[in-house]
C-alpha cells in the first residue's frame, strides 16, 4: 500500500511538473531590436517590440475601423470634442492603475514626433484629464480622421506609457520599458541586436471581443516570447528546419523551396496588403525640376520588371498602381495604366524629346545592403536608360543614402535625382500620414516638391465627413500625384512568413503579433 | 626582459592615441547619419536635427573628441547612440563568444596542422606531401560561408550531431559549450590549417637542409628527435608569428563565421555598428582591436625567446 502511494505521488508530481512546463516561442524577425523608445523612431522592430508592452487608447480592426481598445469613445455632435473613458483594471507591469494622466502625457509626446498628430494638435483647443479614467479633448475645429489617425497601427500609433516616463522630450529616447500590454520587457535578458525576451503579463485583462488585427482581446497563451536576431536568412531556414526556433518573420523568396514539402512547417502570406515599393524624385534640381520628365520617367518603368527582378516569384507581388495602396479603403490606380502594363516607353521617349531634356545625368542612389532594395535600381537604370536617360547609378550603403538624401546640394555636388524605398501598405493608406503627400516645399519630405493642390485637396480630405467623400477626395489626390509624379508607385510585394506547426492561430494582421496565438508541445 | 616589457607596454600609449584621433576624424568625416537610422524613413529635417542636437552630434567636431577622450581616460567608452546601452557592457557581452571560438579554433588548428606540416616537409615530395598542399589550396580558396553551410548541412540537418546555430557559454558546460562552438570552429579552422601547415611544411623544409641536421642523423639520433627537437625547434619563429597572427584576427572578429552560426561576437557587434555609424561602438572596436592586435605582437615577440635562446631582450 505504501508503494502504491509513493507512486501515486511521484505520478501526480510529474503530472503537475508537466503542466508548469513553460512554453516559449522562439521567433527570427525582420530585424534585430536595438532601439526601444516607440515615439523616437519609426523603425517597425521597435513598433512591434512596443504593440509586446504597451497597449493603446484604441486600434484598427481588419476593416481598417477603430475600435475600442484601452477605452471607449464619444464624440459631440458638433465633432470637436472627443471624450475617451479608460476601461477597467489597466495596470502598468509595475501594479499601477493607468490613468487619463498618463493616456495625456503620452498623448502629448506622441503629438510632438507624429506627422498626423502633429494636425492634430495644431487644431487643439485642450487635451486634458477631466478625472482619473477620463480623458477630453477639445478640438477648435472638427477633424473627421481623428480616430483613423488615432488608431494607426503603424509609424507611430499612440502606445500609452506611465506619465512619468511620457514626460521624457520627444527626442530623447525613454530607459523605463514600464508599460500596460499583455507582455512584459525582461530588460535584464536584453541583448541590442541580438535577443529580447518577454514574459506573459498574468495582469493584463483582455478585451471580451475577438481579436481582429490590432484590436480586441489580446490573450496571450504562451509563457513567453524571445526574438533572435539572424542576419543570415539561411541560418533562419536551417534552424526553423532543425526545429531550434518556431518562427520567422520575413522569409526570402527565393528560400521558400527549402521549406515545401516539410510537413512541420508552414510557409504562407500573413497578411495580403504588404509592402509598397515606391520611387522619389529630388523636384529642386535637373531634370526632375520639370513635370515632363518627371512623366517621361514614369512613363519608361515597368512594374512588372521591377517586381519580377525584385521578388521573382509572382504568388509574392502584385502589379499595382494605387498610390495609397491596393487593399485599402482609398484604392485608385488612376494615372497608372503605363506603370501596371509596361506599354509606356514610346510615350516615355516622345516626353523626354518634347522636355528639351539635354542628357543631364540622373543620379540614381541605390543601396547595396538592402535586400529589398538593391536590385530595383538596376532594374529602373536600364529602363530610363531606354528611354533617352542618361543614369549615374551611384551603389552605397543605406547609411550613406539616408545621409546624401538629406542634401538639397545639386547632384553633381554630394545631392541626388533618385531613390527608392519600401512602405508598410497600411502606413501609406492614408494621405495625411503619407510622406510623400506633402508639398510644402523645405517642410516637405526628401524631395521637396513645392505643390500647393496637394495640400488643398489635403484640407479636403479632412474635411469630408465619410467614406465616401474620403473616396472622391483620394481619387483626385491619385490623379494629381500622378499627374505631377510626386511618386512613382512600383508595385505591392507580400513578405512571407514560415511558422513550425505547432505555432497555431496567428493573427492575419500587418504588424506581427504574438497574443492569440499558440503553441503546441 | 623586464625593461622590454615596460618599453613595449608604454609604447602601446602613443600607437592608441594616434589610433584614436584617426578612426574620430575618419568616422565623422565619413557620410552618415545614427540620427537617421535612430529616427526612421518617415523623420523629417527638422526632427533629425533634434535628434542630433540630444545626441551632441552637432556640436564642433574638436568638442566632441575632447569629450569622447576625456571619457576614455576616466575609462568610460561611452553609451551606444542607437541602443543607449553602455558599450562596456556591450563588448563584455560579446567577447566572450569571441575568445572561446577563437582560442578553440587556434588549439585545433595548431593541434592538426603542425604535425601536417612537419609530416608533408619530412616526406617532401610523397602522396603526404601532395595531400597536405592540396588540402592547404582549398582551405584558402574555399570561401568560409561555403564550408559553414556544408557542416552545418551534414553534421546538423543529416546526422543531427549538432545545433545550427546559436552559442552557449563555457560556464554552461564544457559539452553544451562544444555542441555549439565545434562547427563554427571547425569551419574557421581550415584557414588557418591551411595557412599554418603551409608555414610549418616551408620552413621546416628550410630547416631540414642544413648542415646540423644532417650531423644529428649521422650521430643516430631518432628521427621523431632530430624532426621535433632540432628541426622544428629552430623551424618555430615563423610558424608562432602566423599562429599569434591568426589569433589576432580571429579574436578582432569573424563576421562571416559569427553570421551563418548565429554567434552573437564582436565581430557582428562591429559591422552593424558600421552599418548604423553608431560612433561610441565603432571607436570603442577599433581601440579594442589595436590594443589586441600590440599586445598579441608582444606575447609573440616574448615567445621567441622560449623557442630560440639566441633571442634575448
Amino acid at each position: 500500500m505504501f508503494n502504491r502511494l509513493t507512486a501515486a505521488l511521484l505520478a501526480s508530481t510529474m503530472m503537475a511538473g508537466a503542466a508548469w512546463a513553460e512554453t516559449t516561442v522562439t521567433a527570427v524577425m525582420h530585424s534585430g531590436l536595438r532601439v526601444l523608445d516607440p515615439v523616437i523612431t519609426t523603425a517597425h522592430i521597435t513598433r512591434d517590440h512596443a504593440y509586446m508592452i504597451y497597449d493603446v487608447l484604441i486600434a484598427q480592426d481588419a476593416e481598417f475601423k477603430p475600435q475600442p481598445q484601452m477605452a471607449e469613445w464619444t464624440v459631440s455632435e458638433d465633432g470637436k470634442t472627443y471624450v475617451f473613458t479608460l476601461r477597467d483594471g489597466l495596470k502598468f507591469h509595475d501594479g499601477a492603475p493607468v490613468t487619463a494622466a498618463d493616456v495625456v502625457a503620452s498623448l502629448k509626446r506622441w503629438g510632438e514626433r507624429d506627422a498626423g498628430g502633429q494636425i492634430i494638435f495644431d487644431r487643439t483647443d485642450k487635451l486634458e484629464a477631466t478625472d482619473d479614467k477620463t480623458v477630453t479633448w477639445a478640438l477648435k475645429e472638427p477633424f473627421a480622421p481623428m480616430l483613423d489617425v488615432l488608431s494607426k497601427q503603424s509609424a507611430l500609433p499612440p502606445f500609452i506609457m506611465p506619465a512619468r516616463v511620457a514626460e521624457t522630450p520627444a527626442d530623447t529616447a525613454i530607459t523605463d520599458y514600464t508599460g500596460s500590454g499583455p507582455f512584459k520587457f525582461v530588460e535584464a535578458e536584453f541583448q541590442p541586436g541580438i535577443s529580447v525576451t518577454y514574459e506573459k503579463n498574468a495582469d493584463y485583462v483582455p478585451r471580451s471581443e475577438p481579436a481582429s488585427w490590432m484590436a480586441g482581446g489580446k490573450v496571450v497563451n504562451v509563457d513567453k516570447v524571445k526574438w533572435v536576431n539572424m542576419p543570415d536568412i539561411q541560418t533562419a531556414v536551417n534552424a526553423i528546419s532543425g526545429g531550434e526556433i518556431d518562427y520567422i518573420e520575413q522569409m526570402q523568396v527565393d528560400l521558400i523551396p527549402l521549406l515545401e514539402g516539410d510537413p512541420n512547417i508552414a510557409v504562407e502570406v500573413r497578411e495580403p496588403t504588404g509592402m509598397q515599393t515606391m520611387m522619389r524624385m529630388n523636384f529642386l534640381h535637373a531634370p526632375f525640376d520639370n513635370e515632363k520628365v518627371r512623366q517621361a520617367a514614369l512613363k519608361a518603368i515597368s512594374q512588372e520588371s521591377v517586381l519580377a527582378a525584385m521578388v521573382g516569384d509572382p504568388n509574392y507581388y502584385q502589379i499595382c498602381g494605387a498610390l495609397l495602396g491596393c487593399g485599402t479603403p482609398l484604392e485608385s490606380a488612376t494615372g497608372t495604366d503605363s506603370l501596371t502594363k509596361g506599354e509606356g516607353m514610346e510615350e516615355a521617349k516622345a516626353l523626354l524629346k518634347d522636355s528639351g531634356y539635354d542628357g543631364t545625368p540622373v543620379v540614381l542612389m541605390a543601396p547595396t545592403d538592402m535586400v529589398a532594395l538593391a536590385t530595383q535600381p538596376v532594374v529602373i537604370s536600364q529602363m530610363l536608360r531606354d528611354a533617352g536617360f542618361t543614369v549615374d547609378m551611384q551603389p552605397m550603403d543605406w547609411q550613406t543614402l539616408v545621409t546624401r538624401r538629406a542634401s538639397q546640394s545639386a547632384p553633381a555636388e554630394g545631392g541626388w535625382n533618385l531613390f527608392i524605398t519600401n512602405w508598410m501598405v497600411p502606413e501609406i493608406s492614408n494621405p495625411i500620414s503619407n510622406p510623400m503627400l506633402n508639398g510644402r516645399g523645405d517642410s516637405a519630405w526628401f524631395g521637396w516638391p513645392t505643390d500647393e493642390t496637394i495640400e488643398t485637396l489635403k484640407d479636403e480630405y479632412i474635411a469630408a465627413t465619410d467614406l465616401d467623400g474620403q473616396k472622391a477626395v483620394g481619387e483626385k489626390i491619385q490623379a494629381h500625384s500622378i499627374e505631377t509624379v510626386l511618386e512613382v508607385p512600383l508595385g505591392q510585394y507580400t513578405l512571407p512568413q514560415a511558422r513550425r506547426a505547432s505555432i497555431t492561430d496567428m493573427l492575419p494582421s500587418p504588424v506581427p503579433v504574438f497574443w492569440n496565438l499558440k503553441k503546441a508541445e | 626582459m623586464l625593461g622590454y616589457i615596460l618599453r613595449r607596454i608604454l609604447a602601446v600609449i602613443p600607437v592608441m592615441l594616434l589610433v584614436a584621433v584617426f578612426v574620430f576624424l575618419l568616422l565623422r568625416l565619413t557620410p552618415g547619419d545614427p540620427a537617421a537610422i535612430i529616427a526612421g524613413d518617415m523623420a523629417t529635417p527638422a526632427q533629425l536635427e533634434r535628434i542630433r542636437e540630444a545626441m551632441g552630434l552637432n556640436q564642433p567636431i574638436h568638442v566632441q573628441f575632447i569629450t569622447w577622450l576625456g571619457q576614455l581616460l576616466r575609462g568610460d567608452l561611452g553609451t551606444s547612440l542607437i541602443s543607449h546601452t553602455p558599450v562596456s557592457g556591450m563588448i563584455a557581452d560579446r567577447f566572450g563568444p569571441t575568445l572561446s571560438i577563437a582560442l578553440l579554433t587556434i588549439l585545433i588548428s595548431v593541434v592538426l596542422a603542425v604535425p601536417m606540416g612537419v609530416i608533408a616537409a619530412w616526406k617532401h615530395r610523397s602522396a603526404a606531401d601532395y595531400a597536405v598542399m592540396t588540402f592547404s589550396v582549398l582551405g584558402f580558396s574555399v570561401p568560409v560561408f561555403v564550408i559553414g553551410y556544408l557542416l552545418i548541412l551534414v553534421f546538423s540537418l543529416k546526422l543531427g550531431w549538432f545545433p545550427v546555430q546559436g552559442f552557449t557559454p563555457i560556464s554552461a558546460g564544457v559539452l553544451p559549450f562544444l555542441k555549439n562552438a565545434l562547427l563554427p570552429a571547425l569551419t574557421l579552422t581550415t584557414i588557418y590549417v591551411a595557412l599554418i601547415a603551409r608555414m610549418t611544411r616551408a620552413n621546416m623544409l628550410e630547416v631540414l637542409g642544413e648542415d646540423y641536421i644532417r650531423t644529428a642523423r649521422a650521430k643516430g639520433a631518432p628521427e621523431r628527435t632530430v624532426l621535433f627537437r632540432h628541426a622544428l625547434r629552430n623551424a618555430a619563429v615563423p610558424i608562432l608569428t602566423v599562429i599569434g597572427t591568426g589569433f589576432a584576427l580571429l579574436i578582432g572578429g569573424v563576421v562571416v563565421t559569427e553570421t551563418v552560426f548565429n554567434i552573437p561576437g564582436i565581430g557582428r557587434l562591429t559591422v552593424d555598428a558600421i552599418l548604423a555609424r553608431d560612433y561610441p561602438v565603432i571607436q570603442a572596436m577599433i581601440l579594442l582591436t589595436s590594443f589586441l592586435y600590440v599586445l598579441v605582437n608582444l606575447l609573440i615577440d616574448l615567445s621567441y625567446s622560449i623557442f630560440d635562446p639566441r633571442i634575448r631582450y
